[in-house]
């Protein structure tokens, strides 16, 4: 099912198939923590090719493929390889294939990941791509609310931020859509999500509200995705100030809601207050760490290795 | 056939019920097909419904339906006649394909399909009329074609 699949949108993948990842990411936990050992990926090489930095993404990937026994080659900023030099992408990925057995990419410009796939021999997987998709962010966040509320059904989202552009709130909704959920997306109305997202999530069946006040759906939902509003997106930085003061979650706002789960992909500059990081409602931090088991699953699928394994091995490993 | 602006053709392929405008866009579609061959095209010709449409006609080549659906981007509506020796012996509506590849450019600037790579950007056709194609790269989703035509 997952062996030598390539991980480039999370559209490209069902419920079941979701579930299925999000089950053995669960039993990666006790591994991404160092209480087990495991090494099913031993001799077994990831690179990691990272046109653009993203430390978190990098970081979490090198940690999920060392705690699972495998190596890691690769660079983390184009700068001095070979792109900088004019190589396509299509030969770079041709290269890293051959001297790898699995591939992360991570690149500024949409479709890149897709393109890698068409031309490695090896799974790639998509660790961002431009304003793109990030399949395993969106893997993440799903596998953290099912952690905290033990379902992804009958639930409540709410995703708050720059909805205009964000590409974590257009992917994780989307993937929400598998599940009996109702998102309320919450924005200033500049930053509201584009049409074409909206009415995805529609037709595929999901109800979705729009609103603009954040205290107003506080008492109706479950989660709380908060995104950053970026300062750029605002030509008057007076405007600005305005818009993040409205949405700034601090402990006064969430207080009266103890069951409420609070996410958010980090970094984050001032829309979550420092006070609320100690409450338990906080969930990002742990939210941050789930990249890792959630990647280890994904890296020992599409090598095979967790097939290798088969259900009960895999218990072994967690165990 | 005393009205008839241009000279009806022996062998080949009338293109007809082009929207009025759209001939030249339909040309540079089949262009790759027709290299050699000799076209004319009627802009804004009234049909017998009294109504403005293009007509575009090609000597000497019978167009498969394979070939030319993709002129449907353009002329939803489109009919393909093909003659032989001044009569019609076929007649079909054109479809609008599922992918397309090749004539048209993503109109995401940032697509990887729009950089040096050596791929050929790609669309699956999500919805015919309007169209709106979606890049099978960046997955966004583009109308408006025309603007994006390759040269
Ligand atoms: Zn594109």
């Amino acid at each position: 099912m997952f062996n030598g699949r390539d991980v480039i949108s999370i559209s490209d993948f069902d419920r079941n198939e979701i579930e299925r990842i999000l089950d053995f990411s669960e039993r990666m936990v006790p591994v991404a923590k160092g209480d087990r050992y495991a090494d099913p990926l031993k001799g077994k090489i990831l690179a990691t090719l990272f046109f653009e930095p993203s430390t978190r993404t990098r970081l979490s990937f090198e940690s999920a493929m060392n705690r699972l026994g495998g190596r890691v080659l690769g660079f983390a900023e184009p700068k001095g390889t070979s792109l900088a030099k004019g190589e396509t992408l299509a030969d770079t990925v041709r290269m890293a294939a051959a001297y790898s057995d699995v591939i992360v990419l991570r690149h500024p410009r949409e479709g890149s990941a897709r393109l890698a796939a068409k031309y490695s021999e090896k799974p790639v997987i998509n660790g961002g791509d431009g304003a793109g998709q990030h399949p395993t962010q969106t893997l993440l966040d799903l596998f953290t609310i099912r952690q905290d509320k033990g379902k992804l059904d009958g639930l409540n989202v709410a995703i708050l931020g720059d909805l205009k552009y964000g590409r974590t709130v257009h992917s994780l909704s989307m993937a929400l859509t598998n599940f009996d959920t109702k998102i309320h997306l919450v924005s200033p109305k500049e930053l509201r999500a584009p049409r074409e997202v909206v009415n995805h999530l529609k037709e595929r069946g999901t109800e979705v509200s729009e609103v603009a006040d954040l205290e107003g759906v506080l008492d109706q939902v479950d989660v709380l995705y908060v995104t950053r509003i970026q300062k750029e997106r605002f030509p008057d930085p007076m405007e600005y100030q305005r818009i993040a003061g409205m949405y700034r979650v601090d402990e006064e706002l969430i207080s009266p809601y103890p069951d409420l789960t609070i996410m958010h992909p980090l970094p984050r500059v001032n829309e979550i207050a420092p006070d609320v990081d100690i409450l338990p409602q906080a969930r990002y931090f742990n939210q941050a760490f789930n990249g890792v088991p959630v990647r280890m699953a994904l890296l020992a699928l599409v090598t095979g290795m967790a097939e290798a394994l088969g259900e009960e091995a895999g218990e072994e490993v967690a165990r | 056939m005393k009205d008839m602006k241009v000279q009806p053709i022996v062998d080949g392929t009338v293109i007809d019920h082009i929207p009025p405008g759209k001939a030249l866009l339909v040309f540079r579609v089949i262009k790759p097909l027709v290299p050699e061959a000799s076209v004319s095209i009627l802009i804004n010709t009234i049909s017998k419904k009294e109504k403005k449409k293009d007509i575009l006609k090609v000597e000497g080549l019978a167009l498969g339906s394979g070939d030319v659906d993709k002129v449907a981007l353009f002329a939803p509506n489109a009919t393909i006649n093909i003659i032989e020796n001044y009569s019609v012996v076929d007649k079909f509506k054109v479809k609008l394909p599922e992918m397309v590849k090749g004539f048209i450019r993503c109109a995401n600037p940032n697509c990887i399909s729009n950089q040096n790579e050596p791929v050929e950007p790609e669309f699956r056709v999500v919805s015919g009329q309007p169209v709106v194609l979606r890049c099978l790269y960046c997955e966004r989703e583009m109308s408006d074609l025309s603007k994006f035509m390759k040269r």
